[in-house]
């Protein structure tokens, strides 16, 4: 295996690992439909620091999910390459894990099953070490009561909360969410954004997070990079110079909220200003 | 318990109707028998092992049939849902001969095997097999690709993905698949044992069989019975607890 040493424990396991820096040089991606070739991404570069939390924001269909997928290894550029690290990315694999929009829980195995999963694929651990690391992160999300529970007995926020766990299990060194919180209700998105804050300060992970959300965008990233469509390309960088934990609904971040906004605005304007 | 006492109620009315029937003579009673009649018939068989030996002889052949059936249909369907050349061509061969009602391969293995455990055994597995391939593919099929794709960024590959989550995900498929066998098979076997007498073992459509050559209605009625009953057993013995398994994960309604 990776590792020299033979047995795993579970101090070692809950360790911190160093977070990965990205880098992303010059990605390109199109996609074929029926109106013609559509280029997604033009030439798309962007620097993430180790335990840097960048959120790219955009209009639906500006491509950042796709560039999500292409930093996850899920879809492979047409030219440019992704560096995690300085190894270029070639295919999905635990040390770049995904969150989605959806929480994509398996129904077939209970709350305790699902954060196993990526454990049981991780080699070097026993039956025992599994558990206890799985239980750590479900005490982290706070849903110890519901290890037991079917996926379909919980509400939406905690299923987002389960597929934080399992995401955040196998310890990986960077985070890649893509909306994940967009389709839950806005008092249960406002408690999710102080644990992911919590969490992402005691685990020390390197995130990248996908939203059409600017205030939660302002709220959660060190960074948030506008993105705008048709090419899908960087438009303009925000660095957000403020105390965590941040609180949504505080004037300074309103006042960062609405700069962005304005950009994004301006952006969707010139856009259609030179569709006519 | 109240639910217990109405459905044996029912069954007691049934039968009730059944004597007053016979009591009416309205028809003759070589054609319906009173249930004391078929009570006795189905003591004495009990009794002198006939019974016993006919069902364990229909059940082995039905249960080694079908268990071929599922072990070649599961990954049969498989190999359709994730290659197109299978499912262009297999995929195509199954849809075809399950819709064939599966009484219809009687005649084939007659030829084919003679009067022989084999064609028994061929009846049934042709009964199983097709519907477990078109379950499976069409469980597959329905599987949602983002599972697929958060497994893959765990870390889990071609097989282990094949085997802890394309399977388990198409499961609610695959099982409803796994019981339609089940009764294409039973009924077939039935079909099979009726037309074909063989001197390897007398199960219980021969026995049906025998009834009507004897103008012996209390056993047609009593085997019948029988046979009622084991579908009965084999749905809450078999099937039932892992639909109340997959009812109770998915959260869909029992």
């Amino acid at each position: 295996m990776r590792f020299g040493h033979k047995t795993g424990s579970v101090t070692e396991e809950l360790a911190l690992v160093s977070p990965s820096k990205l880098s992303i040089e010059k990605v390109s991606k199109s996609f074929r439909s029926r109106a013609g070739t559509v280029l997604a991404l033009d030439k798309v570069s962007l620097n993430v620091a180790e335990a840097e939390f960048v959120c790219i924001v955009g209009a639906s269909g500006c491509g950042k999910s796709t560039l999500l997928n292409i930093i996850a290894g899920l879809e492979k550029p047409d030219s440019g390459t992704v560096l995690a690290d300085g190894k270029p990315v070639t295919a999905p694999g635990r040390e770049r894990l995904v969150m989605f929009q959806e929480p994509a829980l398996f129904p077939w195995l209970d709350v305790l099953g699902n954060v196993l999963f990526p454990l049981k694929l991780k080699p070097n651990l026993t039956k025992k070490d599994r558990r206890d690391v799985a239980k750590y992160y479900l005490e982290l999300v706070d849903l110890t009561r519901f290890e037991r529970a079917n996926i379909h007995e919980l509400s939406g926020g905690m299923k987002q909360r389960v597929a934080l766990a399992r995401a955040l299990a196998p310890n990986p060194r960077v985070l890649l969410m893509d909306e994940p919180f967009a389709a839950l209700d806005a008092l249960t998105r406002e408690q999710l954004y102080g644990d992911l804050q919590r969490i992402w300060k005691s685990r020390r992970k390197t995130i990248v997070f996908v939203t059409h959300n600017v205030r939660e965008a302002v709220c959660l990233g060190d960074r948030v990079l506008l993105f705008s469509p048709h090419p899908g390309r960087v438009q303009e960088e925000f660095i957000i110079d403020l105390p965590r934990p941040r609180d949504l609904n505080s004037v300074e971040l309103a006042t960062y909220a609405s700069r962005i906004t304005h950009a994004l605005k301006s952006g969707a304007q010139s856009e259609a200003g030179t569709a006519k | 318990m109240k639910r217990f006492l109405l459905a044996f109620l029912f069954f007691a009315i049934l039968i009730a109707l059944w004597d007053l029937a016979f009591r009416a003579k309205i028809w003759s009673p070589v054609l319906l028998p009173a249930p004391q009649q078929v009570a006795d018939y189905l003591k004495t068989t009990a009794t002198d092992g006939t019974l016993l030996n006919a069902t364990v002889i229909t059940m082995r052949r039905l249960l080694i049939g079908y268990v071929i059936g599922l072990v070649g249909g599961l990954p049969l369907g498989l190999l359709t849902a994730r290659w197109t050349l299978f499912h262009d061509t297999i995929g195509t061969l199954a849809l075809g001969l399950q819709t064939l009602p599966s009484v219809c391969w009687v005649p084939l293995a007659l030829l084919w095997f003679g009067q022989t455990e084999a064609a028994m055994l061929f009846v049934v597995v042709m009964g199983t097999l097709w519907s477990v391939v078109i379950a499976t593919d069409t469980g597959v099929r329905h599987v949602p690709p983002i599972y697929r794709r958060a497994a893959l960024t765990m870390g889990s590959k071609r097989l282990h993905i094949w085997l802890k989550v394309i399977l388990p995900a198409a499961l609610p498929f695959i099982v409803s698949g796994m019981k339609q066998g089940w009764a294409f098979a039973w009924r077939s076997l039935m079909a099979a044992e009726i037309f074909v007498t063989i001197l390897t073992g007398f199960g219980l459509g021969q026995l049906l069989h025998y009834g009507r050559e004897l103008s012996a209605m209390e056993q047609v009625i009593g085997v019948m019975l029988v046979i009622v009953v084991i579908g009965l057993l084999a749905d809450k013995i078999l099937f039932s607890p892992v639909e109340r398994f997959l009812h109770r994960r998915w959260g869909t309604n029992p």
